[in-house]
């Protein structure tokens, strides 16, 4: 077992490649995994962040499900309401119409009525002093027959 | 595993080898250093290689050893340039898990602030792997090619050539003993030179028993390096010298035998790794430790 410079040139290199491996070649690997855990549990937690928003965000659309839900059973009861209002209205303005096209029937059949009496009335009277100048044969006063006649008459 | 055929042929078959030369050969470094003369230069056989003692350099798993080292670290480099967070390549996938597994053992094994103690394990970690795989490589092959270049370019005859680094005590031991001067560098800078120097002698009995207390602490820090390098060096060398007894006495029943112990080897080469990433991880930690109550 002979000892030479051998072994002072393997202590050389072996400080030398010390110092290389921690100056040039440690810090790489180093340095990429301590990035590569950063970056899983980065991913981790935004995954996590993900699921919470996406959890809160079905909340919420529950939630504005329920509400719209609401406001459109609100609105088609209104509109119900409305609808019924307006045909209370439309029958009451019907009843109205109705009412007023019976009254107006009703003069106008009167005053039909009272015409056709006033006209039959002038024919009964014509009819009576024709009948009685023929029973009478005779002439009689006019005068005062029409007056007996137009009294008679009124009496219809 | 092995090139095929006995010892009798050497790599390039020109010359008769015999077992013992052939192991010898594969067991020995290519070495560059001070011959006795004062001249620097190869050395052409194992005689020279002794002659030049602490002066010299094995180039072979030195070579290989910062080829592996330099390598590993540009790749990924290459690749940490290239990462993304989103969508990892098949070799990002690979890297960060590998990454990843040495920072659990260091967040496990390390208690305190130092960011400088992950790249630490990951280089020691990776390193040794490769260069423990080496010795999956056929013993022939790189080698052989090796010593048909060394002598035919460069000469050299029956040139060595180790592809296995931590099969060199001396690439073991040099780890070990950087990491033991981290342990003294980390033990002062946390406790003071004062308190590294209590801990050594008064525990683990209390103050009156200090020169017990020494007997039993000074061996146990150098025994820290000491196991450290000879553990990984004793169990590769023993790895690659099966290897090459197959290699070398069993002819074509080698195949069979490498390919049995190669699959037992594959459960080694990444334990002694990461016993060593362990051991470093464990020492400096204990580094940062403070008795003092």
């Amino acid at each position: 077992m002979d000892f030479n410079l051998t072994l002072v040139g393997q202590s050389i290199a072996f400080f030398v490649f010390w110092w290389f491996c921690q100056k040039m070649v440690w810090p790489l690997f180093s340095n990429i995994l301590e990035d590569r855990k950063k970056k899983i549990a980065d991913g981790l937690e935004a995954a996590d962040r993900a699921q919470r928003d996406l959890m809160l965000a079905q909340e919420k659309s529950t939630d504005s499900l329920k509400e719209a839900k609401a406001v459109a059973a609100g609105n088609i009861d209104q509109a119900n309401k409305r609808a019924s209002q307006i045909i209370d209205e439309a029958k009451d303005q019907a009843r109205e119409e109705g009412k007023r096209l019976i009254v107006a029937a009703n003069s106008d059949i009167e005053q039909e009525v009272n015409r056709a009496r006033e006209a039959l009335r002038t024919q009964v009277a014509a009819i009576a002093i024709a009948g009685a100048e023929k029973i009478l044969e005779s002439s009689i006063d006019q005068a005062a027959n029409e007056e007996l006649i137009n009294k008679l008459a009124s009496e219809l | 595993m092995a090139e095929l055929g006995s010892a009798g042929l050497d790599a390039h078959g020109v010359a008769e080898q015999t077992v013992q030369e052939y192991i010898q050969h594969h067991l020995s470094f290519l070495t560059y250093g001070k011959h006795p003369d004062g001249d620097w230069g190869i050395a052409h056989t194992v005689e020279e290689a002794a002659e030049m003692g602490f002066w010299s350099i094995h180039v072979d798993t030195l070579g290989w050893s910062v080829f592996i080292g330099a390598a590993f670290l540009l790749l990924f480099r290459y690749i940490g340039k290239r990462a993304t967070v989103d969508t990892p390549s098949g070799m990002q996938n690979f890297i960060e898990t590998i990454f990843e597994f040495v920072d659990d053992q260091v967040k496990e094994g390390f208690n305190y602030d130092n960011h400088r103690i992950g790249p630490l394990a990951l280089t020691i970690f990776v390193w040794i792997l490769l260069m423990n795989t080496m010795d999956l490589v056929p013993v022939d092959w790189i080698t052989g090619l090796a010593s048909y270049i060394g002598e035919h370019v460069f000469g050299l005859e029956h040139m060595p050539f180790k592809i296995v680094p931590t099969t060199d005590v001396n690439i073991t031991m040099g780890m070990s003993l950087s990491v033991f001067a981290l342990i003294i560098y980390y033990s002062i800078k946390m406790k003071g030179i004062g308190g590294f120097l209590a801990e050594l002698a008064f525990q683990p009995f209390g103050k009156w028993m200090l020169p017990f207390n020494l007997i039993i602490e000074i061996p146990t820090l150098f025994a820290k390096p000491i196991s450290l390098g000879l553990r990984l060096f004793g169990n590769l060398y023993a790895g690659e010298l099966l290897f090459l007894l197959m290699a070398a006495l069993l002819g074509i029943f080698q195949l069979p035998a490498h390919f049995a112990w190669a699959v037992f080897h594959i459960l080694v080469v990444p334990l002694q790794a990461f016993v060593f990433m362990m051991l470093t991880i464990v020492y400096l930690n204990a580094a940062h430790e403070s008795h003092a109550h």
